[in-house]
């Protein structure tokens, strides 16, 4: 599944990615966002850009902003102020039709959230007839293909509560896919998985990003980030503290609370730190 | 007088036993068991119910009740949907209908529609039509708060799956949310329909034709041409028919349900 491993290393790829085309507006731009939740304000003005191609990883400790920025983006969650904009439409217009915003941007979450009362191949046909009007054909032809992608093709007639975690969010990719969403987010994605099956997972969205995929992606995962993200975001307190390349923002931060949180996720061979020190911290 | 507490328990627990065997017997040794089966399970009454109690009556108490059924979980449908509205009005209009229509009797809505529209607006309604509106009224006020609970029970993760991938919020609805929730409340919907079996028997304030009659008023007519009360004991019986499966799905679906969580 993991087709890095048949082409080149990581960088090589990466550079190969068609990043920021000239012209076009970008898959993701964000101004002056802002949102409060009653008197908490979550995110105090973010601004930051997601060009076309390109796949960035949103890292942070938990409460800083980073699952609410991503939720804005298909206003999940209604922005207090602020801009959105997505290819160049505003999202964030009292006006737009954001149904059909939302058709263009493939949403992950960290629960999965299925449709458990149908079945894979269903929860994957049953949204592109309601909303894109596809025939019931061509639907099941969609849907298989996008199944095969993601390695499950022998689980199209399972319910939910029939597949593990890993599957069940592999099924959930296939079926974002599905919608030929131009962007996709991914909110936590392994967050809620067994450890030895979250590399499925990630095998799925490191092959998406291999093929162009526009991705953001809010994720614990730090050697994904590191392996896979054309930039990190780093977040804490509501605002984007330091981004950059993977190298830079986890293998060489500048600023200390991005320092004393890779620190403290304990995983000293994504943040380069000495086994003394992330031993040190764990008290 | 030394007895352990485990001698104690086996003592109390005869002297129960022995208390309940004497009353039966006593009661056993009163009874005149001739009369009490002329009165209920006279074999010749009971015959000559047959086949009208079941072609007719038990057919027509199903009949009632699906149709009353059928009408109020429709309307309950609308009133729990009205009763989550974003618009104010909508919610007050919902409870209001709830709170009264679980407040008044069936008995008064069964008497207000057979007979108070009729001579109010000068219009005759089908009888069908009268016992599907009466039953469904009532019903509907019971199944919308039912629904509204389930309807609350599907997870918001389920709303956003659905809106995410650009589903309306009616589209949400109506494909993802309801059909979960109605899953959800199988068990008390089925419980819902027993009542609306047994209420279906209100009926015989209509003033039904013979085609017509249900299990109750079916019973009560049989009962005053044999002056036996083995009628009724039938009707009764054939109402067990109908709601003892209908409780032992509702037993097997909460467990199903439970098995699930």
């Amino acid at each position: 599944m993991d087709k890095s491993s048949e082409t080149d290393p990581a960088p090589d790829v990466k550079a190969s990615r068609p990043t920021g085309a000239s012209g076009e507006a970008p898959a993701i731009e964000v101004r002056a966002l802002r949102k409060s939740f009653g008197s908490l304000e979550v995110l105090t003005g973010i601004d930051f850009t997601v060009a076309r191609g390109e796949v960035v990883c949103v890292i942070g400790p938990s409460g800083s902003g980073k699952s609410t920025l991503l939720r804005c983006v298909n206003r999940l969650e209604e922005p207090t102020s602020g801009t959105i904009l997505v290819a160049g439409a505003e999202v964030t217009d009292p006006d737009v039709d954001i149904d059909k915003v939302r058709r263009g941007i493939g949403m992950v979450f960290q629960s999965f959230n299925l449709f458990p009362h149908l079945t894979a191949l269903q929860n994957l046909t049953l949204p592109q007839r309601r909303v894109l009007g596809r025939g019931k054909e061509e639907a099941a032809r969609v849907a298989r293909e996008r199944l095969a992608r993601v390695g499950l093709t022998d689980k199209e007639s399972s319910y939910p509560a029939q597949l593990s975690g890993g599957q069940q969010q592999r099924v959930a990719i296939a079926r974002a896919l599905a919608m030929d969403p131009e962007l996709m987010l991914f909110d936590e994605p392994t967050s809620a998985l067994d450890p030895e099956l979250v590399g499925d997972v990630l095998a799925v969205m490191r092959s998406l990003a291999d093929e162009g995929m526009t991705m953001l992606v809010v994720t614990h995962e730090m050697s994904f980030a590191r392996e896979v993200a054309d930039r990190v975001v780093f977040m804490d307190g509501g605002v984007i503290v330091e981004e950059g390349s993977p190298a830079q923002v986890i293998g060489d931060p500048s600023h200390s609370r991005t320092k004393s949180f890779l620190s403290r996720l304990l995983d000293p061979a994504a943040a380069g730190l000495s086994e003394d020190r992330a031993r040190g911290t764990k008290e | 007088m030394s007895m352990t507490r485990r001698q104690r328990t086996r003592v109390i627990r005869s002297v129960q036993y022995a208390v309940l065997a004497v009353v039966v017997l006593a009661i056993a040794q009163a009874a005149d068991w001739g009369e009490i089966q002329r009165a209920f399970f006279d074999v010749e009454v009971a015959k000559a119910q047959f086949p009208d109690i079941i072609t007719t009556a038990l057919v027509n108490t199903v009949i009632y009740t699906l149709l009353g059924f059928g009408f109020g979980l429709a309307l309950g449908l609308l009133l729990a949907l009205m009763r989550l509205s974003q618009v104010p009005p909508y919610r007050w209009l919902a409870i209001v209908y709830i709170e009264f229509f679980r407040g008044v009797p069936a008995l008064l809505v069964f008497i207000a529609l057979g007979f108070g529209v009729p001579l109010a607006f000068q219009v005759a309604i089908n009888q069908y039509v009268t016992v599907m509106l009466a039953l469904g009224l009532v019903g509907a006020a019971y199944m919308a708060e039912t629904l509204r609970a389930g309807i609350q029970a599907v997870p918001k993760g389920q709303t956003e799956a659905a809106r995410s991938l650009g589903m309306s919020q009616g589209r949400a609805m109506v494909s993802i949310i309801i059909p979960q929730a109605l899953r959800i409340v199988l068990p008390p919907l089925t419980n819902e329909l027993i009542l609306l079996t047994k209420d279906s028997s209100l009926v015989y304030l209509l003033g039904l034709s013979l085609s017509q009659y249900e299990l109750a008023k079916f019973g009560r007519d049989a009962l005053n041409q044999n002056r036996s009360l083995t009628p009724i004991l039938i009707a009764g019986l054939c109402y067990l028919v109908i709601t003892l499966p209908l409780g032992h799905l509702v037993r097997r679906l909460e467990a199903r349900t439970a098995r699930a969580r």
